[in-house]
């Protein structure tokens, strides 16, 4: 009987251990996340060449969109945070070429997570790096050819251009706004780096081990560098090249990304 | 006469050895580090000197290739019996006969600068060839198609195998080997030099020590230490309106840097005029003359330049300009000016 007894106890006992729903996994171990920015303007995928209105109310169509992503920071519900090796941490996103806007992170720890973090730009540390650790779409002469200003040195965080019945006609209606600047070396220069800082809207992005990859879906807005909280006019500035007034567009594009969704 | 064959045979084998011994190269020697001077900025480490990366560094240097049309080379405006700078052109002309904004400056002793050109918009030598290369007035090509002319040179494959064990030709090995040949153009063995080191040679006239007194009263806070420069920028009263060039602001875009320009090295300044971030000044003299009763107010005109009393400049009267040219005659290094290392 005592055995028994005992039996019966050990058995409760061990039922307590055992997790109760079989389909709850262990969080340990490691997985894999994307991020996909996708560029949207007025309620659908951003097209070059389309129509669009800004706040300012001047009709423009664009031709180039790109900006460099870098320093991913993925943040758990119980704020643990991940940050993204650095040397795995540099993108630069060109509207038309979709795989370059698709950030895929492995050997992420298994978690649920509900916040993203990253830079707009490249981080002044590695923009004063030795030009030996310069690579892929840091190489001032291939992958960030057209994003490197050799005359003060460093890189174009975004690239914004097009056309806009607004923008002077002796430069063919064009306007473009490169926007740089981390801040300087041996000497104070203006620093237009931005992090930016975002929610999920309702599901967390869930990391197991063995199990599906998460996709985080971004929504990044054009539109939104032309205000909030400065009204931006092409007519009074069509073009910003690493000059003071590229502070006001940096400053405006943190509402240009949000987490619209997560895939499981 | 069994044993004359085998003494000629010593003999000769005696002389083929002292032959091979004189065809010995010299072992090479990097660039040197001067006991009067500080600690090097460049990291040394990151990009060794070797015979062979100087070698490929000089040909890059002389070579046309890195032009869009193959007619400039960083030689083109950059000199070696000027300290590497432009004689004779206030402002360099470059592609299609183009000229610039700015006077090409001396390539001397970079290893020890913080920063790079006028406004000091390159922070690292590695750099800095990138901004002639793309300049649309220098030599208005793209990086990446020097790459691509290099890779297909009959030379350059083996040279970048020679120097860095691959032939694999990228932007980061292109450029160290321009800063290795660069780094090599160390200056310091002016009279001035072998005077501070205590060395033979070292003899300065009483003009010469007087300017040297002169100096380092009125002269020195900002053209200071070993390598003449305190490299900071300053507004030093040359202009008073800067919309056709404002310097400093150009880079950091902070208005307290408008006119501000870097204060260049006076090492080889005999061999390096014209002086200013403009080539204004054609002489040594005009330059001193400036300073004691040529500066022009604005609003970020250096406080140095600003005395007690309310007048702008540095007092100098006439025998302290000439001792202070006599003086400065003494930074001329003429060894650097004529080494058939550098030159062509």
């Amino acid at each position: 009987m005592q055995k028994l007894i005992f039996g019966a106890i050990a058995l409760f006992a061990l039922t307590l251990t055992v997790p109760a729903c079989k389909d709850k996994v262990e969080v340990v171990g490691f997985g894999s996340v994307e991020v996909e920015f996708d560029n949207q303007a007025e309620g659908a995928p951003l097209v070059f060449g389309k129509d669009y209105t800004n706040v300012a109310g001047e009709k423009l169509q664009f031709s180039m969109f790109n900006y460099y992503i870098s320093n991913v920071v993925l943040i758990k519900e119980d704020g643990t945070r991940y940050v993204v090796p650095k040397d795995a941490s540099y993108f630069l996103c060109k509207h038309d070429d979709a795989a370059s806007r698709l950030l895929k992170f492995s050997n992420v720890p298994a978690g649920d997570y509900t916040k993203l973090e990253f830079v707009v730009g490249i981080d002044s540390a590695k923009s004063v790096s030795p030009i030996a650790e310069r690579t892929g779409v840091l190489d001032p002469a291939t992958g960030a050819s057209g994003h490197y200003w050799s005359w003060n040195s460093g890189y174009i965080f975004m690239k914004m251009e097009g056309t806009s019945p607004a923008a002077p006609a002796a430069g063919n209606f064009h306007f473009e706004y490169h926007i740089g600047l981390f801040g300087g070396k041996d000497s104070p220069t203006l620093n237009n780096l931005k992090t930016i800082n975002l929610s999920v809207p309702n599901d967390a992005a869930i990391v197991r081990e063995g199990g599906d990859t998460p996709h985080f879906h971004l929504f990044v807005n054009p539109l939104e560098m032309f205000g909030t909280p400065t009204t931006v006019s092409i007519a009074d500035k069509p073009a910003a090249h690493g000059d003071p007034f590229s502070a006001v567009l940096a400053n405006n594009y943190a509402d240009m990304f949000e987490i619209d969704h997560v895939h499981n | 006469m069994k044993k004359l064959p085998f003494f000629g045979l010593f003999t000769l084998l005696l002389l083929v050895l002292v032959a091979c011994k004189k065809d010995d190269p010299a072992p090479f020697v990097g660039p040197t580090m001067p006991s009067n001077f500080p600690a090097p900025v460049y990291d040394m480490e990151a990009n060794p000197t070797t015979a062979a990366g100087v070698a490929l560094g000089k040909k890059l240097f002389y070579d046309n290739i890195l032009s869009r049309d193959n007619t400039i080379s960083c030689a083109s405006c950059h000199i070696s019996y000027s300290a590497f700078s432009n004689p004779g052109h206030q402002t360099s002309h470059g592609i299609d006969n183009l000229f610039g904004r700015r006077n090409a400056p001396a390539i001397q002793n970079a290893l020890w600068k913080t920063g790079f050109l006028w406004d000091g918009g390159v922070p690292n030598l590695d750099l800095v060839a990138l901004n002639a290369i793309q300049s649309p007035v220098e030599m208005d090509e793209s990086p990446a198609l020097v790459l691509e002319k290099l890779r297909k040179h009959s030379e350059y494959p083996a040279l970048f195998k020679k120097a860095y064990g691959t032939d694999d030709i990228t932007t980061a090995t292109f450029l160290q080997a321009l800063s290795q040949f660069m780094g090599m153009l160390v200056s310091a063995n002016s009279r001035y030099d072998h005077y501070i080191r205590n060395e033979p040679g070292g003899d300065l006239s009483q003009d010469e020590f007087d300017g040297l007194e002169i100096f380092e009263q009125k002269c020195a806070t900002c053209h200071s230490g070993e390598l003449f420069t305190d490299q900071q920028y300053r507004n030093n009263g040359i202009l008073n309106d800067f919309s056709f060039d404002r310097g400093r602001n150009e880079v950091s875009q902070l208005p307290e840097d408008i006119g501000k320009f870097r204060v260049p090295s006076l090492r080889n300044i005999t061999a390096t005029g014209p002086y200013m971030h403009h080539g204004k000044f054609n002489t040594l003299e005009k330059v001193l003359d400036h300073y004691a009763s040529g500066v022009l107010d604005s609003p970020t005109l250096d406080p140095l330049l600003r005395q007690s009393d309310g007048s702008l400049g540095i007092p100098l009267s006439v025998p302290e300009k000439t001792k202070l040219l006599a003086f400065l005659k003494t930074l001329t290094d003429e060894q650097f000016l004529r080494d058939e290392r550098f030159s062509e």
